[in-house]
């Protein structure tokens, strides 16, 4: 039986972030416990950012794109695995 | 002619501005572009156009290497940088006079000594010019706290040094409210910068953001351009401006535009720029700071001062004098701009990218439309957010309303969400109509919806 996972996806058109600014460490790695609402990377479109929070706790599994890499609309990002 | 060819560094409405102004004083002009904006209006409009390199700013409209380059390449006599970008970034200044560009703008130095925030504040201070009072540096200790609240008078505001968009931010009404504010405002801003660090500040109630257009010519010669109010903002980004203030009347116009003008003079401030004022519900006033660039909301001075502040930037930078003096300056009728983004107003202001699908732009009489929108253009996710500046003029303030509301049931836009329904609320407020309104105003607005 598979463990439940799913999946952070882009609310916007824009940047992927998984640091809070430059040169800070990753919010996430794979394999780190989140919590619910821990803010696991930030969106940036249009100069605004927008953080996207965990919606229910478990452990990051993947990372599917890159610091700065640019995302679309409903991409997957982060695929979390439910506890 | 003032300059015979003009690059533009920028991009989007203010570009398409500064194009207008140059094509009717017959100065050519030079266009850069990014990647992603080989289709933008600015581009169409100009005579040149030059690409500057991949769509992120840092790449291209912030590559002051690449728009010098530019430059040359296409012998251009000066550069105008817009708001935002570089048009306030003093190695940009220098670079332009080392390669005998002219900057249409304030003198590096001038960019440089209104830039140092706090430098600026002390400076003024010794002018004797009301800032808001306060600590002058951070606060060391509890003690210290009291002691600086005690001298401004309650209410205070503690805010973070280390960053702003309003973490770390406590308000305390007495010396009991601060004790306990301390540790929790420090302890916020320790969770979101990473340092503790708060400065205080005297709490002004229903402040008022209102600020000074000026002009300066190269021979210290100054005017100023009425005032315009902005205190509608949302964490710091305002949203709609109007000329005159429902809240200014003559004497306190003529005090912050004399308070103004001396700043300017005492620095040596040449071109246009804005002086910025805190004004509390008795009038008094505390000076800001100063804005050393064209600002997005000019239109509405031009509207109801009929000069084209484009233009006026031009001919300063060209050596020209100021061709008429403040009794020739008058405040004809009212004019209001909205900032119309490409966010969703219904869904958080969430960014919204993408293709227009299809669009009717506002028109009729008293209404000017600065964009580079238009059918089928593609809006990308790499630069900010405004898309049309919609402004009106009416012979009232209440007519102007009218007017607005007008233009915005004229607005339609398919294919991404825009802030005119926001807008349009804003519109049927009973506060703002009355005028009764304050840099709070968006905040209670938007609970209450």
């Amino acid at each position: 039986m598979n463990p439940k996972t799913y999946n952070v996806t882009s609310p916007v058109m824009g940047t992927f972030y998984i640091t809070s600014a430059p040169g800070e460490p990753p919010l996430v790695e794979v394999g780190q416990r989140v919590n619910t609402s821990d803010v696991v990377c930030l969106i940036e479109s249009m100069k605004i950012f927008t953080e996207l929070r965990v919606d229910q706790g478990g452990v990051v599994k993947n990372i599917f794109v890159e610091n700065e890499e640019p995302v679309m609309k409903n991409q997957e990002l982060i695929e979390i695995e439910l506890v | 002619m003032a300059f015979r060819k003009l690059l533009i560094a920028n991009r989007g409405e203010i570009a398409v501005r500064i194009i207008r102004s140059c094509k009717e004083m017959d100065v050519r002009t030079v266009a850069v572009f990014s990647d992603v904006d080989k289709e933008a209006l600015h581009v169409k409009y100009a005579d040149e156009a030059v690409n500057i390199g991949p769509a992120l700013s840092r790449k291209s409209y912030l590559n002051i290497d690449n728009i010098i380059q530019a430059a040359k390449k296409t012998k251009a006599d000066a550069i105008h940088p817009g708001y935002g970008f570089l048009s306030e970034n003093e190695s940009f200044a220098r670079a332009c006079a080392i390669n005998n560009l002219v900057f249409i703008g304030p003198s590096a130095e001038c960019i440089a000594a209104v830039g140092n925030k706090s430098a600026a504040r002390k400076t003024l201070m010794e002018m004797g010019v009301p800032v808001i009072p306060g600590s002058d540096n951070i606060i060391s200790s509890q003690e210290e706290a009291f002691e600086i609240a005690d001298k401004v008078g309650y209410p205070v505001i503690l805010k973070a040094s280390g960053g702003g968009g309003g973490r770390g931010i406590r308000i305390a009404v007495d010396k009991e409210q601060l004790a306990e504010a301390l540790p929790l405002a420090s302890g916020e801003a320790r969770a979101a910068f990473g340092n503790p660090d708060l400065y205080l500040e005297k709490y002004l109630e229903k402040p008022r953001h209102i600020e000074i257009q000026i002009l300066g010519d190269n021979f210290g010669n100054y005017v100023f351009l009425g005032e315009r109010e902005c205190s509608i903002q949302m964490r710091y980004q305002k949203l709609i401006e109007e000329s005159p203030s429902p809240f200014v009347d003559e004497p306190l116009r003529k005090k912050l535009g004399e308070t103004a003008v001396q700043v300017a003079r005492s620095i040596g401030y040449a071109n246009a720029g804005t002086m910025e004022f805190l004004v509390d519900q008795n009038k008094n006033f505390y000076f800001m700071e100063v804005n050393a660039r064209i600002q997005v909301e000019h239109p509405v001075t031009e509207f109801v001062t009929g000069f084209d502040i484009v233009q006026q930037q031009i001919l300063i930078a060209a050596d020209e004098r100021l061709s008429f003096k403040q009794d020739e300056v008058r405040l004809n009728g009212w004019s209001i701009e909205c900032r119309i983004n490409a966010s969703d107003s219904e869904d958080n202001f969430m960014p919204s990218p993408g293709e227009i699908k299809s669009l009717i732009l506002p028109g009729g009489p008293g209404v000017r439309v600065d964009t580079h929108i238009y059918n089928h253009y593609v809006i990308s996710p790499f630069y900010d957010s405004l898309i049309c500046k919609l402004v009106v003029w009416g012979s009232t303030r209440d007519q102007a309303i009218r007017r607005m509301r007008r233009a915005l049931s004229e607005f339609q836009l398919e294919g991404i969400k825009i802030t005119v329904p926001f807008h349009k609320k804003v519109f049927q407020d009973n506060d703002f109509i009355k005028g009764e309104i304050d840099t709070h105003f968006l905040e209670k607005f938007l609970h209450i919806d």
